[in-house]
Formats: C-alpha cells, structure tokens, sequence
C-alpha cells in the first residue's frame, strides 16, 4: 500500500428489505423483520455511514424490484450514495431506479444468466453505477460457487472467475457476500475477500459476517477491499458507526474524516 | 428562495442534486429546455457516465450553446463531476471530444494503468480531505470547499486546468495531486458529489446559491 495515499476506505450499511420491512436472517435463512428500512437508514446516515446498500431479499423470487418507492423518500434527508440491487433485469428497471435516486445497482440473477446486461447498463449509465453483487459460498478451500436468490440458486459459475468475467463486462464495482457468514456476526471470510480483492481491477466491497470491530479491522488489514458492509450487528445495535471509524483511523486506515451530516 | 437550474441532457441522478438544493432552501428546476437554461440566474451542469456521450447529448439539444451562454453572461455556473470536466476543453475519454471550453484545461485518466494495482484501482472511489491551491487566496471559501472536511469522489478520469490559478483544490490519489475544485471567474466546477457528500456538500450547494 502507498503510505502517501493509502485508499480510501467506506464504511456501508446494508438494509436488507423484504415488502417494506428490514430483514434479516442468518445466511440468508430464518428472515426476521426488523423494522423500517428508512428509519434505520436516516439513523446510519445521522451516525456517519458512508453508504447505504438496500437489497431487495425476495425480488427475483418474484422478478421484480420493490426498493424505488422506499429509495425515493430517503433521498428527500439522506445525502449519501445509494446502491440498490434485487431484481433488476433491464436497463429499464436501472432507469426507474436512477431516477427515483438511486446511485448504482446491483446485478446478481439477471447478470448470472445473462452477462451482457452489465455491459448494457454500464453503456446506458456508466460503469460507475454497476455494481455486480456476487453471493459466494464455499467449495472447497480456496475455492468458491456464485449463488442467486440469497444463496438459494447454484449457478455452476466459479467465483474469481465469474468476477473476472463480470469486470470484463464493465461492472465498476463488486459486492462480495459470503453465504456462509452472512447474518452470523462471525467474521468475514478472509481468504474469499482477499482472493477477489486481490484480482479485482476494480473497488470490491466486502459484505457478510461483520460482527465485532476486530472483524472489520481484520478484513481491510487482511485483504485489498475498498468497503466494509455492515448489517445485522447494526441493525440489533450491537456495533455503532463512530465506534468501528475510531478503530480504523487509529489503525492507519483511511476512512471518512468528518463525518457531519 | 434562490432559483437554481439544473441542466438535464438525459443522464446522472438529477433527483440526487434537486433534494439536495431543496434541503439547503433552494428552488430548484431541472430542464432540458435550451431557452429555460440561458435564463438561468444560477446554473448547474450535473453528469456520471461517459464523456463524449454526455457532450454529444448536449451538443444535439443546444444545450451546449446555452450553457456558454450562460457562462459568458457571468452568472455562477457549477459543474458536478463529469459535469464538471465537460466545462473544459476536451477529454481523451474513448478517443479525443471537445468539451464546452469554458476553463482552459484537458480531461484525462487520473492514473494510468502502470500506476494502478490492486491498493490503488483505477476508479477513484472515496470519501477525501481536499488540500487547497494555497496560491489562491481567498476563492476556496467562495465555493465553501473547506480543508478537513470529506467529500465523496467517484471518478477514473479527472480535470487538468492549463492555468494553476483555476485549480482551487486538489485530492491525492495514488501518490498524484488530482484537480478536485477548478474555477474560472464565474465558471466552478467540482470532481466530487456535493449532493452525496453529506453536511460538507450541502455546505458547497449553499455556498454556491449565495453567489
């Protein structure tokens, strides 16, 4: 790392939605609801978050993504960038959702099946609002299967390689959530994150197991991410925002200096 | 309430920029109208995405006209990202495009590929401390850009005003100082997203709606 300019690092609070509630479950399975989406968004928001995700966690069961009208009232307090992923299968959807102000997508089911809507979004809008969302879940060590539908879905797709081809395709953002520690407040799954980190030409965001500071300062010493996503230990108050930035600054990471809203 | 038009050309999140304005006691109006842009008392020029796309889109809705009109009549003018580098000269973004050369300057990659490795990616992508010009003096306070404060970029190419005295402020990245507020007598632009920058970018809007 460049001590001069190490990378910025981001802080992202992930809202994961179900109809008009924020879920969660562990790894994916048992969702339990949490509360308002919104209210815990202008709360993270009000805390310093960096970065909201809202995940729709059922839209492509279903073929659809229901975030627009919840995304477009958040806006109205909320002046943070705003990735939105869950059932987008056109660069129409990409459109509603941009317009309703929304910063980026997500792709994960409409991309697995058909890779050359990533470059089709990414023509429309830019690379810079495509995120692919790949949820991993380990095969082997050192090896890992892209899955859909919250970890549902094989896809016979490996990972390093899906991400290889997804940044080929001009993703300009990877979300990484390991399967297996989503929602378990265990830890990250290091070797996974390192690995694309490590290949990604592209900023890679690290997502699922975040439940302690340690986790967090282990996966942005550990691995090359560019952002820590953080759910349920947010969600059940568990970890406060001030609280993992303190620890990163102290460490030498670079993360957001003022944090006013 | 301050009138502020935002130009839309088809592209970026304008809704993000609008709330934004209306948060700080603006009264924004986005359009696409030509003849509403060159009426403009304040005008904001927003944009994500590619360069030659978004200055072919404003070249084929005379909206570049009415942008330098703008710009040559003295009222404040703000370019937000690529909003901000279409305000120069040219970019060599997917081969050489003029832009609307308003601030002398070019656009290009912020690093080339043998300075970018997995630590530092290509696409800049992050909340920054910005140093100011400290040849200037006293124009960073009149964007309301303050030293200490972060600021959220998202960008792989980056202006490069010919004149030093335009770059008001500049962000490091990957060991370069990379131009991140320009101006130009009433012409400002910035790399970073006021409107997604928390309270240290509403500041900017509500600075730049006082001009």
């Amino acid at each position: 790392m460049d001590v001069t300019s190490p990378r910025p690092v981001r802080l992202v609070a992930r809202l994961d939605v179900k109809g008009k509630n924020l879920i969660k479950g562990i790894r994916f399975e048992g969702l339990r609801v949490i509360g308002s989406p919104n209210d815990k968004a202008r709360q993270y928001y009000a805390a310093g978050a960096d970065e909201l995700l809202y995940m729709d966690a059922v839209a492509s069961l279903y073929d659809r993504n229901s975030l627009a009208d919840l995304v477009s009232e958040v806006v109205k307090d909320v002046f943070i960038p705003i990735t939105v992923g869950g059932g987008i299968r056109s660069v129409e959807d990409v459109r509603t959702l941009l317009r309703a102000g929304a910063d980026k997508v997500a792709l994960n089911t409409a991309a697995t099946r058909r890779p050359g809507l990533i470059r089709e979004i990414a023509e429309s809008f830019g690379s810079q609002c495509v995120v692919l969302s790949v949820e991993a879940k380990s095969t082997a060590p050192g090896k890992w299967e892209a899955y859909t539908d919250g970890g549902r879905e094989k896809t016979g797709r490996d990972v390093l390689e899906w991400v290889a081809e997804g940044v080929a395709m001009g993703a300009g953002e990877v979300l990484v959530t390991s399967v297996d520690r989503d929602g378990t407040e265990k830890g990250f799954d290091l070797p996974l994150l390192s690995a694309i980190s490590a290949l990604s030409a592209v900023p890679v965001i690290g997502s699922g197991g975040m439940g302690t500071v340690q986790h967090g300062l282990d996966l942005v010493t550990e691995s090359d991410v560019d952002a820590v996503a953080i759910g349920r230990a947010l969600h059940y108050d568990r970890l406060d925002l001030p609280v993992v930035r303190a620890a990163m600054k102290e460490a030498g990471v670079a993360v957001r200096q003022d944090t006013l809203v | 309430m301050s009138k502020v038009t935002i130009v839309d050309y088809g592209l970026g999140n304008l809704k993000s920029v609008s709330q934004a304005l209306i948060a700080v006691g603006a009264d924004p109006e986005i359009t696409s109208d030509p003849r509403v842009v060159v009426r403009g008392e304040r005008v904001i020029l927003p944009g994500v995405g590619a360069f030659r796309v978004a200055a072919d889109a404003l070249r084929s809705q005379g909206l570049a006209d009415a942008v330098t009109d703008v710009a040559q009549r003295g009222a404040p003018l703000l370019g937000i990202c690529l909003g901000m580098q279409l305000l120069f000269d040219s970019s060599n973004e997917f081969g050489q495009t003029e832009g609307l050369g308003l601030i002398p300057g070019t656009v290009s990659r912020v690093l080339s590929h043998d300075e970018t490795s997995p630590a530092v990616r290509s696409t800049h992508i992050g909340w920054r401390t910005v140093d100011m010009n400290l040849t200037r003096s006293s124009l960073p306070d009149v964007v309301g850009v303050h030293p200490g404060a972060s600021y959220y970029f998202v960008h792989s190419y980056s202006a490069k005003p010919q004149n030093d005295e335009d770059t008001y402020a500049t962000v490091i990245y990957g060991g370069k100082a990379v131009c991140a507020v320009a101006g130009h007598d009433n012409v400002m632009g910035v790399q970073f997203h006021p409107e997604k920058s928390a309270r240290a970018g509403l500041t900017v809007l509500e600075s730049f709606l006082a001009l």
